[in-house]
């Protein structure tokens, strides 16, 4: 077909794949040769625009780098419990124990990874056991999503992962902070000690109570093993409390088998698109929002009757006001030293003399936790 | 989530402004903050019956 130019500047012809690579360069296009007069609105969407967007993953700390807490976590207990920042586990007191880890990684574009360890498996999970690795994000962080209405707009999840041990199918869910409105998901892992990409797009839900405020709204769970009660058909809303898939190969049932899981992003829209790779000082903040580790000093004066005090400011506002937890590194001429107040924006300690007019001091190490 | 040995404190006032409490082994001090979890989870199992709060000193 031939190249037509018409009056109106029209130029038809042109097949698909009809302009090579490298047909139109730098070179190519002269300095402002398209400007806001050739790219109408709307003549590229939004599809097209997700990879260069800004600020597109609602997830913190999703390539794992930051590791305020360090250590290894054991999860043996139902309870919340951090590891990697903003990335917790939870399980079944005694029945099945995992650990989790910050790890090296082999992952292309990711150095770390979390790294979730059998260490008691679990071959026979109870009806309403669930084991699982979860992230919550804060729901002021996603209301724009529109979720719990009828402008609910989807959300593509995607992530890396790598199984040492079984292959197959797995599963997860995306809850909300009401615990009342569940999606699980499902994934499958072909081949063992290889890093594949999942993709995952999931409907939003226009029905239920989404949260638009400083709590909990989203819950990103990655089972590790569910009971019968607590896997559901993928891809439907349900109000039951589903953390993962029908069918799902349960890990924690393999001693000794490591789930790896990195470059995690939960994006608006049914495209994956690239991670959003954030600088450390960015995703450091972004996660003192919720977990931050300081020293305290005191260093002067000091008598038995008042205490006094000294305010020190977080250098992000936390999510809510902290609770602190101190341990003593060194003190002297004092009788009593805590921390004693916090706020979103910061906290005093407060050091009592072990006489009056003493010339006290008090070292600590202390965290600060406003976790979701 | 264990809690024990729970305390409110008052800054020298006659307000309490938190609680002191071991969870999970570590000696914590709690905000009277309702959107702080560990709170949250103090006056649950307060209400259950599981835990009490000792007055200030």
């Amino acid at each position: 077909m031939a190249i037509v130019i018409n009056g109106s500047g029209t130029v038809t012809g042109l097949s698909v794949g009809g302009l090579p690579d490298g047909t139109v360069d730098a070179g190519t296009l002269a300095t402002n040769s398209v400007d806001s007069a050739e790219l109408i609105d709307g003549a590229v969407d939004d599809s097209h625009m997700a990879s260069i967007s800004g600020r597109k993953n609602l997830v913190i700390n999703g390539d794992m780098v930051i590791n305020q807490r360090g250590g290894t976590a054991t999860i043996n207990g139902t309870g919340v419990t951090y590891n990697v920042d903003r990335w917790l586990g939870r399980g079944v007191s005694s029945a099945g124990v995992f650990t989790l880890v910050q790890s090296a990684s082999s992952c292309p574009d990711f150095r770390k990874a979390l790294a979730a360890t059998v260490t008691t498996a679990d071959s026979s999970i109870a009806s309403g056991s669930s084991y699982r690795i979860q992230h919550f994000i804060e729901a002021q962080n996603m209301m724009h999503l529109n979720w719990g209405n009828s402008n609910a707009k989807s959300i593509t999840l995607s992530f890396w992962v790598l199984s040492t041990g079984p292959t197959g199918t797995f599963g997860g869910s995306i809850a909300n902070g009401n615990y009342d409105r569940f999606n699980p998901f499902s994934y499958s892992i072909s081949a063992a000690n290889t890093y594949e990409k999942k993709t995952i797009t999931i409907s939003g839900d226009t029905s239920g109570t989404w949260a638009t405020d400083n709590t909990l709204g989203m819950r990103v769970n990655f089972s590790l093993g569910a009971g019968s009660s607590k896997v559901g058909t993928a891809g439907t809303w349900t109000s039951s409390s589903y953390e993962g898939v029908t069918g799902q190969t349960n890990f924690i049932a393999t001693n000794g088998a490591a789930l790896y899981i990195t470059g995690v992003q939960v994006e608006q829209g049914s495209t994956a698109t690239n991670f959003e790779h954030r600088s450390y000082g960015e995703e450091l903040a972004l996660c003192q929002r919720y977990y931050q580790v300081h020293k305290e000093v005191y260093w002067g004066h000091a008598h038995v009757g008042t205490g006094n005090r000294i305010y020190h400011s977080f250098p992000v506002e936390m999510r809510a006001a902290p609770t602190a937890a101190d341990t003593t590194t060194a003190s002297q001429n004092t009788a009593s030293n805590y921390t004693e107040n916090t706020y979103t924006m910061g906290w005093n300690s407060y050091v009592r003399g072990n006489a009056n007019n003493v010339h006290a001091r008090w070292y600590a190490d202390v965290t600060f936790t406003a976790d979701l | 989530m264990v809690i024990t040995n729970a305390k409110y404190h008052n800054a020298d006032s006659d307000t309490n402004t938190g609680i002191f409490a071991t969870i999970d082994g570590v000696k914590c001090n709690v905000p009277l903050d309702e959107n702080n979890t560990h709170y949250k989870e103090i006056l649950k199992q307060v209400a259950d019956g599981d835990i009490t709060i000792a007055e200030a000193d």
